[in-house]
């Protein structure tokens, strides 16, 4: 590892003080960053670690029952936490990675890096989730803009995501079986006023919503109603472990199990 | 510079290391632990895994800053003396290891899955067991006889906590 200087603060406010330095970036739990660092991607000068700060730990649940999770909560505490009142996000976080990866990689980390294979962009765009930062809410239609691109400015930190809890939902991937993130991974969320489907995985762009199965599924909520459906090949993916059509095949495919597990 | 307090296998060390130090560079090459191996360090082969304060994490992803006030327990923590852990008899028991690289995270990763098994009232089938190992790799031995070590183990850990209440 390279050398560089780790701040360690304990309150937010000392975090976005030490972001003010030049050449500084927020790291949290690391499990993307490091490795990142290790392979010389990105150099930073100076770490400061999001990791030992209380106020950006823990769930709770706000006037409108949304699920507050705190941007430095870790994928593992996520999978405990919210079992019994969002099983799907529950599902979804107790499956990225591997255990002891869920032990240290977070929430924030996951939202804020956008990987364009990683699971929690698409519960975040599906259940039209909020993430806050040290000094805005934004919208989870506006926070994903392409792939490890995010409405994020220089030096701002996530704090917290809030999701609305849908009436039915799950998140079903198709793992890519080397490295587990997802090959195609397709979160699905029915709510009084409709359907949203979220697909991560699968485009050049990351994680988009499949606004026709959305549709079809609003009218009314059943896999059969996607039957033959998949979205258009251009601007999928395409590497050596699948094509943009193979990649656009298994979209419609993981929705229906999707549908039917939710 | 860190100044850093953690207690290793139960003994609090406190040491000034690099700010960019690895908790596995601190393990092997400060403290010279040098049980936890360093495979991959690339975060996936899973040979660095190390308890922090009761789980399980990746030592080579993790850095020893970032784990000032916690407890970490490494392979050489385990046994009680000469007596192995569960998990070292059964893997010893059951031939779970050949060349024996692996061994140390395997072992820790699988006394994490069976506490946190335990702990959630799951069983911790086969199935479970080759589901929890996809974070650590191992070249020799195809598997089989890690997952009939854990699986072993899981009940003699169980009984052992039974007969300790």
């Amino acid at each position: 590892m390279y050398a560089f200087d780790l701040i360690r603060p304990r309150t937010l406010a000392e975090a976005v003080a030490a972001l003010a330095e030049d050449g500084a970036q927020p790291v949290s739990g690391g499990q993307t960053l490091i490795p990142t660092l290790k392979a010389r991607l990105a150099q930073p000068e100076r770490l400061v670690s999001l990791w030992n700060i209380p106020e950006l730990r823990g769930i709770c649940e706000d006037d409108a029952g949304r699920l507050c999770i705190g941007a430095a909560t870790t994928h593992a505490a996520v999978a405990a936490g919210v079992a019994d009142r969002f099983p799907a996000l529950a599902q979804l976080a107790g499956g990225i990675g591997d255990p002891a990866v869920r032990s240290r990689g977070t929430l924030g980390g996951s939202v804020a890096n956008n990987d364009p294979a990683a699971c929690y962009p698409a519960a975040v765009l599906a259940t039209g989730a909020t993430v806050v930062t040290d000094r805005r809410q934004i919208a989870a239609d506006d926070w994903f803009q392409g792939m490890f691109a995010t409405a994020l400015e220089e030096r701002e930190i996530v704090t917290e995501v809030r999701f609305p809890v849908p009436a039915r939902a799950a998140y079903v991937k198709f793992v890519q079986p080397a490295s587990r993130f997802a090959m195609v991974g397709v979160f699905v969320a029915q709510f009084a006023d409709g359907v949203r489907v979220a697909v991560t995985g699968a485009a050049e762009d990351g994680v988009f919503r499949w606004t026709d199965a959305e549709d079809r599924l609003s009218d009314r909520f059943d896999a059969t109603v996607l039957e033959g459906m998949a979205p258009p090949a251009d601007g999928m993916i395409g590497d050596i472990h699948a094509t943009p059509a193979y990649r656009a095949h298994l979209v419609g495919v993981m929705t229906r199990r999707a549908v039917a597990a939710a | 510079m860190a100044d850093i307090t953690v207690t290793v296998n139960g003994k609090a060390m406190r040491r000034s290391v690099p700010d960019h130090t690895l908790l596995s560079e601190f393990l092997r090459e400060t403290l010279r632990l040098t049980g936890t191996h360093v495979g991959c360090d690339t975060s996936q082969c899973g040979a660095c895994v190390v308890h922090v304060d009761g789980r399980a994490v990746k030592s080579c992803t993790t850095l020893a800053a970032s784990v000032d006030g916690a407890a970490v327990t490494t392979i050489e923590g385990i046994a009680s003396g000469s007596d192995l852990h569960p998990m070292q008899a059964a893997f010893n028991d059951h031939h779970g290891l050949q060349c024996g690289f692996c061994t140390p995270g395997m072992i820790m990763s699988g006394i994490d899955m069976v506490n946190r098994y335990k702990a959630e009232g799951r069983a911790l089938t086969p199935d479970a067991i080759r589901h929890e190992l996809e974070g650590n790799i191992c070249r020799c031995t195809g598997y089989h006889n890690i997952v009939k070590a854990i699986e072993d183990a899981a009940g003699r850990m169980t009984s052992m906590a039974t007969a300790a209440e």
